[in-house]
């Protein structure tokens, strides 16, 4: 199964996205949080995203993938340098909405879709408005 | 020529530490006007851990790399990926060169821009670091055109990272958290552009120093 990690300045807005995003995958979508700087405050750290991607391709028990989204600023770039440093193809960014895009993704990834379609899922997710 | 030995890349990481941990409370004040308010302790707290991640009897680009690697580790903001990316890609470039000359350096540099540009995805008028790194690099590729030594070529470097700094005051911003403020964020220097305006101050002090 695909993984996916949640990106994001605060440790509680990670793990609440990851908490809802599980929920949507039917319990099935493997989510990990990444939140917070290196000494447990706001911000982004490089090394808390990492583990977190282990432990989604650990969890995932496979090899089809991890799936990033990001808040905003630093963690956008932080998950870039990540996507960067992984070997080609095994960890992709989502340019999406982070509650949106979570949801959209953990409901394809429990769907047992591949990376590349778990990914398109969270990015059509900026066409789900809230009023249309 | 004098190149940029590993040493003299040690120096310049070590200096850089020393203005930005001078300057930590001003650059984060900067960053109180219009960004979030933390860029001076973020990149003191990630200079810090690049002087302690310095590998000992390395060429330059090896002591850029990992100078580069602690700052993305340690910084905690964005600029820890964007100062992060600066110094890896400019260390690659010089890859084990033991003695790069003024030229080497300039392409490392430009690959050091590069790598910034395509991470933060930041033109030049968007009031990022941006605009103190690209006139930097082409001063200094102009004064290699026309002959100067190292050091040389990085004063026009830092002069024209100085000059672009400044010139970030009238910017309206166009990314990052400053970008949510629109026409508010004009009149204020940008606390990026400064500290890279610092980082090759740093530079010079080091080669003519």
């Amino acid at each position: 199964m695909v993984g996916i990690v949640i990106v994001a300045h605060s440790r509680t807005l990670a793990e609440g996205v990851a908490e809802v995003a599980r929920a949507m995958g039917v319990g099935k979508a493997v989510v990990e949080a990444a939140g917070g700087d290196p000494d447990g405050g706001l911000g982004t750290s490089i090394v808390a995203v990492e583990r977190a991607v282990e432990r989604a391709v650990e969890r995932a028990s496979g090899d089809d993938g991890v799936l990033l989204l990001a808040d905003i600023g630093s963690s956008v770039l932080t998950a870039e340098m990540v996507v960067e440093d992984a070997r080609e193809g095994t960890v992709l960014l989502a340019d999406a909405p982070l509650v949106e895009g979570a949801i959209a993704a953990a409901s394809m990834a429990a769907a047992g879709a591949d990376l590349a379609a778990v990914h398109a899922a969270a990015e059509a997710a900026w066409d789900h408005r809230k009023r249309s | 020529m004098i190149g940029l030995t590993g040493p003299a890349a040690e120096r310049w990481i070590r200096r850089a530490a020393e203005l930005v941990a001078a300057d930590a409370e001003r650059l984060t004040r900067l960053d109180a006007a219009i960004g979030d308010g933390d860029h001076g302790h973020n990149l003191d707290r990630g200079f810090a851990a690049a002087v302690a991640a310095l590998p000992e009897q390395a060429p330059a680009g090896k002591v850029l790399i990992a100078a580069g690697r602690a700052l993305v580790s340690k910084t905690g903001g964005a600029s820890g990926p964007l100062y992060g990316t600066m110094l890896r890609r400019a260390g690659r470039h010089l890859d084990d060169l033991d003695d790069p000359d003024a030229a080497d350096f300039g392409g490392a540099l430009h690959a050091a821009l590069d790598g910034v540009r395509e991470l933060g995805q930041a033109a030049e008028g968007d009031k990022t670091m941006v605009d103190a790194l690209a006139p930097a690099v082409a001063a200094y590729e102009e004064a290699l055109a026309g002959g100067a030594p190292l050091p040389g070529c990085a004063r026009a470097a830092a002069d024209a990272a100085a000059t672009g700094a400044d010139a970030t005051v009238p910017m309206q911003a166009r990314k990052g958290r400053a970008s949510y403020l629109g026409e508010r964020s004009v009149g204020h220097l940008d606390p990026g552009a400064a500290s890279t305006a610092l980082v090759l101050r740093a530079l010079v002090e080091t080669l003519e120093g």
